[in-house]
């Protein structure tokens, strides 16, 4: 039985014209700020304000001024550490945690599970002051530890975990047990390589967090040799106020890495978010 | 070892208690490094912030015990009122417009075809970006006179306004900034709740003639209630804490001009880090996170929970 349709064909047709062209505008609209950026970035100072999206005069002044006379490439090289050693070491802790929580039975365990699931509404802004004060008392003020630590915990990644873990079909543990595999074995031999696709989808998600960090490191380096490239280009703006030229090339390298990740890895990204709601 | 000479005496009962015994033992290790952490970077911060409160700390690090001075402290200062009242009117606006626009756009692109995802992905980008540079851009672009939104405004007949320096405008400069960089994340929220409902239903309500607006009405907004629930709680805590709102204030505008865009992270993070009243940045803490679970508590009663279980 065909089923009757609210449009005519030719209606139809022309409906989803407009509205292919309403999501293009919307969509070229809100990518245009970020053409602006690079735009700007290969303008000479002369020519930064000037309307034109394509620059008169393009040039690699600005980037090469950036590189050269600010130690970018050392804020670069210090937040690359810090988002690689967090997520590395975060992915390992919450998939344990996940696992655990997810498989094993221990007196506890929905007690435990409740009080990570409750730190979600806690957010690093509301805590700052006190969060502050413990990371000093441990002598982690100024320091690569100071950085990395307490951003490894985060109860939204041991909850994407446990999730997917329960998902998981039991069979291929009980094999490992009977076996006699120990919990380890089963969990670093079995689970961990059937979790790949939600690691790899949480590695990225986990870099792109910690790499676009701002208010953590900012609170707890005052050592220059130690900022984040998020704090030295916040930083580079009081001190070259007018320089748009040079900020925006600085935006366009901390910001251009990001988006050709986002790029490559967009299926990934975009899938665990979109599982991430409520399930 | 002992399992096979347990299993030589007593089978069944004596193996089975060993190895629930394991599983307890391996249970607690997996969880430990994680439960440690969020322990003494997330619970003990919690608990010491409002401990915090109550005192006086000077710049050594010593600590007086001051009872509610702070908490009285924080009843007189206009500051602390303004802050609150931009805090408020931040999430006031910035949470309806993320909702509409987050579940707009996933409408607008909810069909699955090559076209939509290259769509979704530019409504999406901005969200990779950090903050700052977020920040530093739409500051470029709002220069006044000279910057390309201070031009488009003039071309459009509002020549001399300033996005930035008039107070009546700033915040709401601050609130656009957020609603770009969160909407393409809502969106893929949203889309997640869409994908759940069930195809019959649109088609069942298309056989008895139902059109896009009825549809829409009587069968997504409702089957899409927890994914609704779950937007605005974390849109509203979001917004209240301050999650995004302090990288963008901070780098836009130090909260002025005149206190317009000082929300209360950002009055907090100055009397902390700027003045060393750590004790009473802590306490405006507290009365932040009372009113976030108060708001949660709220959020929980009127929409039942959200009703998680049918998710």
């Amino acid at each position: 039985m065909p089923r009757p349709h609210f449009f005519a064909p030719s209606q139809a047709r022309l409906l989803q014209f407009v509205w292919m062209a309403v999501s293009a505008v919307l969509a070229a609209m809100t990518l245009f700020p970020l053409f602006w950026m690079v735009s700007i970035a290969f303008k000479t100072p002369a020519e930064s304000f000037s309307p034109n999206m394509i620059p008169a005069a393009p040039t690699w002044q600005n980037f090469i001024y950036v590189l050269t006379e600010v130690p970018f490439l050392r804020y670069m090289f210090n937040s690359f550490i810090v988002s690689a050693t967090v997520t590395v070491v975060a992915l390992l802790f919450h998939s344990m945690a996940g696992y655990a929580l997810a498989r094993l039975r221990f007196p506890g365990r929905e007690a435990i599970f409740l009080a990570i699931f409750s730190t979600l509404l806690v957010s690093l802004p509301v805590i700052i002051v006190p969060l502050f004060i413990v990371v000093k008392t441990l002598g982690m003020l100024n320091s690569y530890a100071g950085l990395i630590v307490p951003a490894i915990f985060n109860a939204f990644g041991i909850f994407l975990l446990r999730q997917y873990y329960l998902s998981l079909p039991r069979e291929l543990e009980e094999a490992a047990v009977i076996d006699g595999a120990g919990y380890w074995r089963i969990y670093w031999s079995v689970v961990l390589p059937l979790s790949r696709p939600i690691l790899a989808a949480l590695t990225i998600l986990f870099f792109l967090a910690n790499w676009n960090s701002f208010l953590w490191p900012l609170t707890i380096t005052a050592d220059q040799n130690l900022w984040v490239v998020q704090v030295g280009i916040a930083n580079f703006q009081s001190q070259y106020s007018a320089a748009w030229n040079y900020m925006m090339a600085a935006s366009t390298i901390v910001a251009l890495p990001m988006l050709i990740l986002f790029v490559i890895f967009q299926r990934q990204i975009m899938e665990s978010i979109k599982t991430s709601g409520l399930k | 070892m002992t399992d096979q000479v347990a299993q030589i005496s007593y089978p069944s009962e004596e193996r089975g208690l060993s190895t629930k015994h394991r599983e307890w033992l391996a249970g607690y290790l997996f969880v430990l490094p994680d439960a440690l952490g969020l322990f003494i970077f997330l619970g003990v911060p919690m608990v010491l912030s409002l401990v915090i409160g109550f005192f006086e700390v000077d710049g050594f690090g010593g600590y007086r015990f001051v009872g509610l001075a702070n908490y009285q402290r924080m009843m007189r200062d206009p500051l602390f009122w303004q802050a609150a009242r931009v805090t408020a009117l931040y999430a006031i606006l910035l949470v309806p417009l993320l909702f509409v626009c987050g579940l707009g756009l996933a409408l607008l692109v909810q069909k699955s075809n090559r076209f939509n995802s290259v769509i979704r992905s530019m409504f999406f980008a901005p969200h990779v970006v950090s903050l700052v540079v977020v920040a530093l851009v739409w500051q470029l672009m709002s220069v006044d006179k000279i910057g390309i939104l201070s031009r488009l405004m003039s071309a459009l007949g509002l020549p001399g306004v300033s996005l930035l320096g008039d107070p009546n405008l700033a915040l709401l400069a601050v609130v656009a900034v957020s609603l770009w960089f969160l909407m393409g994340y809502y969106m893929l929220i949203f889309l997640g709740g869409l994908q759940d409902i069930p195809v019959q239903y649109y088609e069942a309500a298309e056989i008895d003639g139902a059109g896009p607006v009825q549809r829409f009405w009587y069968i997504t907004l409702p089957l899409l209630k927890p994914t609704s629930f779950f937007v605005l709680m974390i849109s509203m805590v979001a917004a209240v804490a301050g999650a995004q709102a302090f990288d963008i204030i901070y780098v836009m505008t130090k909260g002025g001009p005149a206190n317009s865009t000082a929300v209360l992270i950002i009055y907090i993070y100055q009397q902390a880090f700027g003045f060393g009243a750590f004790g009473y940045a802590a306490a405006m803490a507290s009365i932040l996170v009372a009113a976030l679970v108060l708001m949660t508590a709220i959020l929980f009663l009127f929409t039942r929970g959200g009703r998680f279980e049918h998710a």
